[in-house]
C-alpha cells in the first residue's frame, strides 16, 4: 500500500496531472488555485515536461488547445472568474473533439466576487462552458483524497471521448491539508501508448495524403454533422453517471450536495441519526452527467423531505434536483455563498428547523 | 522537336487541382504557394503545422496539405505555444491577418514573441478587415475609408496605424523580423526567402520569427486588383516600409 | 471523537507552522482523519494569521468550525475576534506574554503561558510556536506526545541541528500544559 501523505489539494491535484502523465501546463494567477501553477512550475521540468505562465486565462486556455491537440496530456486550471474566460477554448476543444482536461477551483462570484471559496459555478460547468450548447463529464470530488483520484482519472475519460472534461472543486479543497495516498507514475511507455492512439490526428506533421487537422467549426452543412456525432456520444454516459448514496436504505430525509457541501452534510447525517432521525443523501459525483434516476427514483411514500445544500446563493443545483423530483416532496435550502463557508453546525441547525416541520 | 523541359512544378504544399476561395487580385493565394514552396525545399512539408487565425487566412484550410488547426479569432500566438511545446520538432507557423494579430490577439502575439517561443509568424498586413466585410483594423490608414469608419479613419476618433513589424522589434526576444510584399515578382521572391529564413531559424531552435506581408485587398479597398497595386505601394509601402527589422537576434537600428 | 482547534495570533508568530506541524504529525502517526485548513485573506503581510485543524476518528465534514473544542490566541485581536467561538467547556490557550487582556467568560478553561517571553528566554525567539504547541498537546492529550515529537524530526530532517532545540521548547510547553489540565 502506498504511503500516506499529507498534501494540500492544490498541490496534490498537480502532483495527481503529472503521476497521470500531464506534460504540458498553461495557466493564470488567480487565487485560490495559485499553487496548482507553481508547482508545476517546479515539477513538470522534473519530468520533462513544459509549464507556460500565459499572459491571461483566454491565452492559457487557447495554450491548453494547441497543446492537447497534438496528443500529449495537458491540463490548465483556475478559479470562477478566471474560468469564465475559458469559454472560448473548452467550446473550441469540444468542437473540435480535443480531450482537455482542467480544474476550477470555485471561489466566491459573481464577477470578481471574493477569493474565498464557494460553489457558485454550478450551472455553468454542467450546463454551459461556453457557446454552442456542448457537453462535458463534470467530476465533483469531495476530499483531497478524491481531487486526485478524479484528476487521474479525467484524462482516461477526456481521451476515450475525445471531450474537455472538468474536475469542479473548491477552495476549500484547494487550500485545506488532508491525508491522501497518491496514484502511480505512469511510465513514459504507458504515456507513449496512450499518445499513439490518437497518432493520425494529433497536429504534429503528417506525410502528404494523411493530414492531421483539428477544426473547431466548419463551412456548409459540415457542423450539423459534428452536433449530431457529439448528441450521440454524450447519449452514451449514462454509464457514467456516478452517485453516492449515503445511509439511503431508510432515509426519510434526504441530503442533497456535492463536494464540499457533501462532506459536511455527512457529518451532519451522522449526528441525525446519532439522534434518531432517518437522514441520508445522495451526492452526485458526476455532475454532469447528473444523477437524475436516484432522485426520481426515491420513495416518495417515505421520503419526507430533501434538503439541498450549496455555498451558493441562490440555489443552484437545486435546479436538477428539482427537475428530478418534480414536486413530490418539499425541498428545503441550507445556503451560504460569496466565500462565506458552511460548518456543520449551520448545516445542522438549517435542517433541524425543516425536519421539524415535515417530521 | 525541340525536347521539352519542366520550368515550373507547383507546390504540394498546395492540394493538387484545388482551386483558392480568394478573390480576384488577393494574395493570399500567392503567399499560400510561397510558404508551400518554401518548406518544400526545406524538407519539410510532413513536419508541418499550421495554425490559422480567423478572417479570410481561414479560408486557406481547404487549400493546404499540411497539418493543421484553427486558433480562436486572436489566439494563435498562444495555440502555436501549446503546439510547439508539446511537439518541439514540429516546424510550426502561425498564419494571421492584421485584426486577427494586431487587434483582438495582440496580448498573445506580443506575449509569444516577448518569451521568444520558436515558431514563425506570417503576418498579413491589408490595412482592413476581409471577410466580415471591411471593417477598420489598427493597420489601417489615416484617411482611409472603412464600413465602421466611413468618412475615413480620424486620428482623433480612432488614433494612428500600429506598426506591428516596429513594436515587435522593440522586445528583445525575437531573432527575425521582416516586412515583405508580393507586389512583384521580384518581391514574390524576396517573401519567399523570408518565410524560408524564418522556418529554417526555428529549425535550428533560434526562437521566434516573423515575416509581415503588405498586401491589397481590392474588394474592401474598393479598387480593381492594378489600382490596388497603385495603392498599395503610394500608400501602404509609405506607412509600412519594407525591410528587415532583425536578422540573427541582434536588434538593428 | 472530533476536535476543533483554531489558532489564531499576527502573521509571523508561527501560527500555520503549529497548525501544520500538528496535523501533518498526525496524519504521519496515527491512522486519524485530519485536516489543516488556512484562513486566508488578500494581504500577504501583516494583519492577523488564522488557521484550523480537526482531528477525528470519523470522517471530517467541515475542516471550519465556529464552534470549537480548542482555541490557542498568541495576540490580543484574536482572543477578541474568535473568544465567542469558543463552546461551553471548551480550552482557551492564551499567549500571555501579549494578551492581558480580562477574559470575560467564565464556562471555559483557560490555560496560560507566557509563550513569547519562554521563546526569548531559551535563545529561541521563533519557537513560541512549538512551545505553544506543548502546551496544548499537554493539557489536551490530543494526540500523544510521540507523535510531534516525531513530526519535529521529520519536519527539521534536513536541518538536524534545529530538531534538539525544538523538542525541548516543545517539552517545556508538555510541562506548562500538563500542570494547567483540568
Amino acid at each position: 500500500m502506498a504511503e500516506r501523505v499529507f498534501m494540500k489539494g492544490t498541490e496534490a491535484i498537480a502532483e495527481a496531472a503529472v503521476r497521470a502523465g500531464c506534460r504540458f501546463f498553461a495557466g493564470y494567477p488567480i487565487t485560490p488555485q495559485n499553487e496548482i501553477p507553481e508547482y508545476m512550475a517546479r515539477r513538470l521540468p522534473e519530468v520533462g515536461g513544459s509549464f507556460v505562465q500565459g499572459e491571461s486565462e483566454v491565452a492559457s486556455v487557447n495554450m491548453l488547445y494547441g497543446a492537447a491537440s497534438t496528443g500529449i496530456r495537458a491540463m490548465s486550471s483556475s478559479s470562477s472568474c478566471g474560468i469564465s474566460l475559458y469559454s472560448e477554448g473548452v467550446s473550441y476543444c469540444a468542437s473540435a473533439r480535443i480531450p482537455m482536461v482542467y480544474v476550477n477551483v470555485q471561489r466566491g462570484g459573481p464577477g470578481i466576487g471574493a477569493i474565498q471559496p464557494a460553489q457558485q459555478d454550478y450551472l455553468q460547468a454542467t450546463k454551459a462552458s461556453g457557446n454552442g450548447g456542448f457537453r462535458m463529464i463534470v467530476l465533483a470530488p469531495d476530499s483531497v483524497q478524491e481531487c486526485v483520484d478524479m484528476v487521474y482519472e479525467a484524462y482516461d475519460l477526456a481521451e476515450r471521448d475525445q471531450n474537455p472534461v472538468l474536475v469542479l472543486t473548491d477552495g476549500v479543497m484547494g487550500t485545506m491539508m488532508e491525508p491522501v495516498v497518491l496514484p502511480p507514475m505512469k511510465t513514459d511507455e504507458e504515456l507513449a501508448a496512450c499518445r499513439a492512439k490518437f497518432a493520425d490526428r494529433a497536429i504534429v506533421g503528417h506525410p502528404l495524403g494523411q493530414q492531421a487537422y483539428c477544426r473547431p467549426g466548419s463551412v456548409g452543412d459540415g457542423q450539423e454533422k459534428v452536433n449530431i456525432e457529439a448528441a450521440a456520444m454524450y447519449e452514451t454516459w449514462d454509464k457514467d453517471i456516478r452517485v453516492e448514496e449515503y445511509m439511503m436504505d431508510d432515509a426519510e430525509i434526504v441530503f442533497a450536495a456535492y463536494g464540499i457541501s457533501a462532506r459536511i452534510s455527512r457529518a451532519v447525517i451522522r449526528q441525525l441519526r446519532a439522534e434518531g432521525i432517518k437522514a441520508g443523501m445522495i451526492r452526485p459525483i458526476t455532475l454532469s452527467p447528473f444523477p437524475y434516476d436516484s432522485f426520481r427514483n426515491l420513495d416518495f411514500d417515505r421520503v419526507k423531505g430533501i434538503i439541498d445544500v450549496e455555498m451558493s446563493i441562490p440555489a443552484q443545483m437545486r435546479w436538477d434536483v428539482d427537475y428530478a423530483v418534480q414536486g413530490r416532496c418539499p425541498v428545503h435550502e441550507v445556503l451560504r455563498s460569496g466565500g462565506q463557508l458552511l460548518t456543520n453546525d449551520q448545516v445542522l441547525k438549517g435542517a433541524k428547523e425543516f425536519i421539524k416541520e415535515v417530521l | 522537336m525541340a525536347e521539352e523541359k519542366k520550368v515550373y512544378t507547383r507546390t504540394k504544399g498546395i492540394i493538387e487541382g484545388a482551386v483558392s476561395g480568394f478573390c480576384p487580385g488577393c494574395m493570399h493565394s500567392t503567399i499560400h504557394k510561397i510558404i508551400g514552396e518554401a518548406a518544400e525545399e526545406l524538407g519539410q512539408l510532413d513536419n508541418l503545422v499550421r495554425v490559422e487565425g480567423v478572417g479570410c487566412c481561414g479560408l486557406g484550410q481547404f487549400y493546404v496539405t499540411c497539418d493543421e488547426t484553427i486558433a480562436a479569432h486572436g489566439r494563435a500566438g498562444a495555440v502555436a505555444t501549446g503546439i510547439k511545446r508539446s511537439s518541439p520538432n514540429s516546424l510550426v507557423y502561425t498564419y494571421q491577418g492584421d485584426g486577427d494579430l494586431a487587434a483582438i490577439g495582440l496580448a498573445e502575439t506580443l506575449s509569444a514573441a516577448n518569451r521568444g517561443e520558436n515558431f514563425t509568424v506570417i503576418f498579413v498586413n491589408n490595412g482592413i478587415y476581409g471577410m466580415t466585410g471591411g471593417q477598420m483594423a489598427p493597420t489601417t490608414l489615416v484617411g482611409m475609408k472603412s464600413t465602421t469608419t466611413p468618412g475615413g479613419r480620424d486620428p482623433q476618433e480612432h488614433g494612428y496605424p500600429m506598426h506591428m513589424s516596429e513594436i515587435i522589434n522593440q522586445l528583445t526576444a525575437p531573432y527575425y523580423i521582416e516586412r515583405v510584399s508580393c507586389d512583384t515578382p521580384q518581391n514574390v521572391i524576396k517573401a519567399r526567402n523570408a518565410i524560408k529564413k524564418a522556418f529554417k531559424y526555428q529549425l535550428e531552435g533560434k526562437g521566434y520569427s516573423i515575416v509581415e506581408i503588405v498586401t491589397s485587398c481590392p474588394t474592401n479597398w474598393g479598387l480593381d486588383p492594378l489600382k490596388s497595386l497603385d495603392f498599395l505601394r503610394e500608400k501602404m509601402f509609405a506607412e509600412y516600409p519594407l525591410g528587415v527589422f532583425r536578422d540573427g537576434g541582434e536588434k538593428k537600428q | 471523537m472530533e476536535r476543533n482547534l483554531m489558532i489564531a495570533g499576527f502573521g509571523g508568530q508561527g501560527v500555520m507552522t503549529m497548525g501544520k506541524l500538528l496535523a501533518e504529525a498526525t496524519s504521519q502517526a496515527t491512522d486519524l482523519n485530519v485536516t489543516f485548513f488556512p484562513s486566508y485573506g488578500a494581504a500577504m503581510r501583516g494583519g492577523t494569521a488564522n488557521c484550523y485543524v480537526v482531528i477525528s476518528d470519523e470522517p471530517i465534514g467541515a475542516p471550519v468550525s465556529y464552534s470549537l473544542e480548542d482555541l490557542v490566541v498568541m495576540n490580543g485581536p484574536s482572543l477578541h475576534k474568535f473568544i465567542n467561538n469558543l463552546k461551553p467547556g471548551g480550552n482557551l490557550f492564551v499567549n500571555s506574554t501579549i494578551v492581558t487582556d480580562p477574559i470575560d467568560r467564565d464556562d471555559i478553561n483557560i490555560i496560560e503561558a507566557p509563550v513569547t517571553q519562554m521563546a526569548i528566554d531559551i535563545n529561541n525567539p521563533r519557537a513560541l510556536n512549538v512551545i505553544m504547541l506543548g502546551v496544548y498537546v499537554g493539557a489536551t492529550d490530543a494526540v500523544p506526545e510521540e507523535v510531534i515529537v516525531k513530526g519535529i524530526n521529520h519536519k527539521f530532517e534536513k536541518k538536524p541541528k534545529l530538531i534538539e532545540p525544538n523538542v525541548e521548547a516543545f517539552k517545556m510547553g508538555l510541562e506548562i500544559g500538563r500542570a494547567q489540565k483540568k
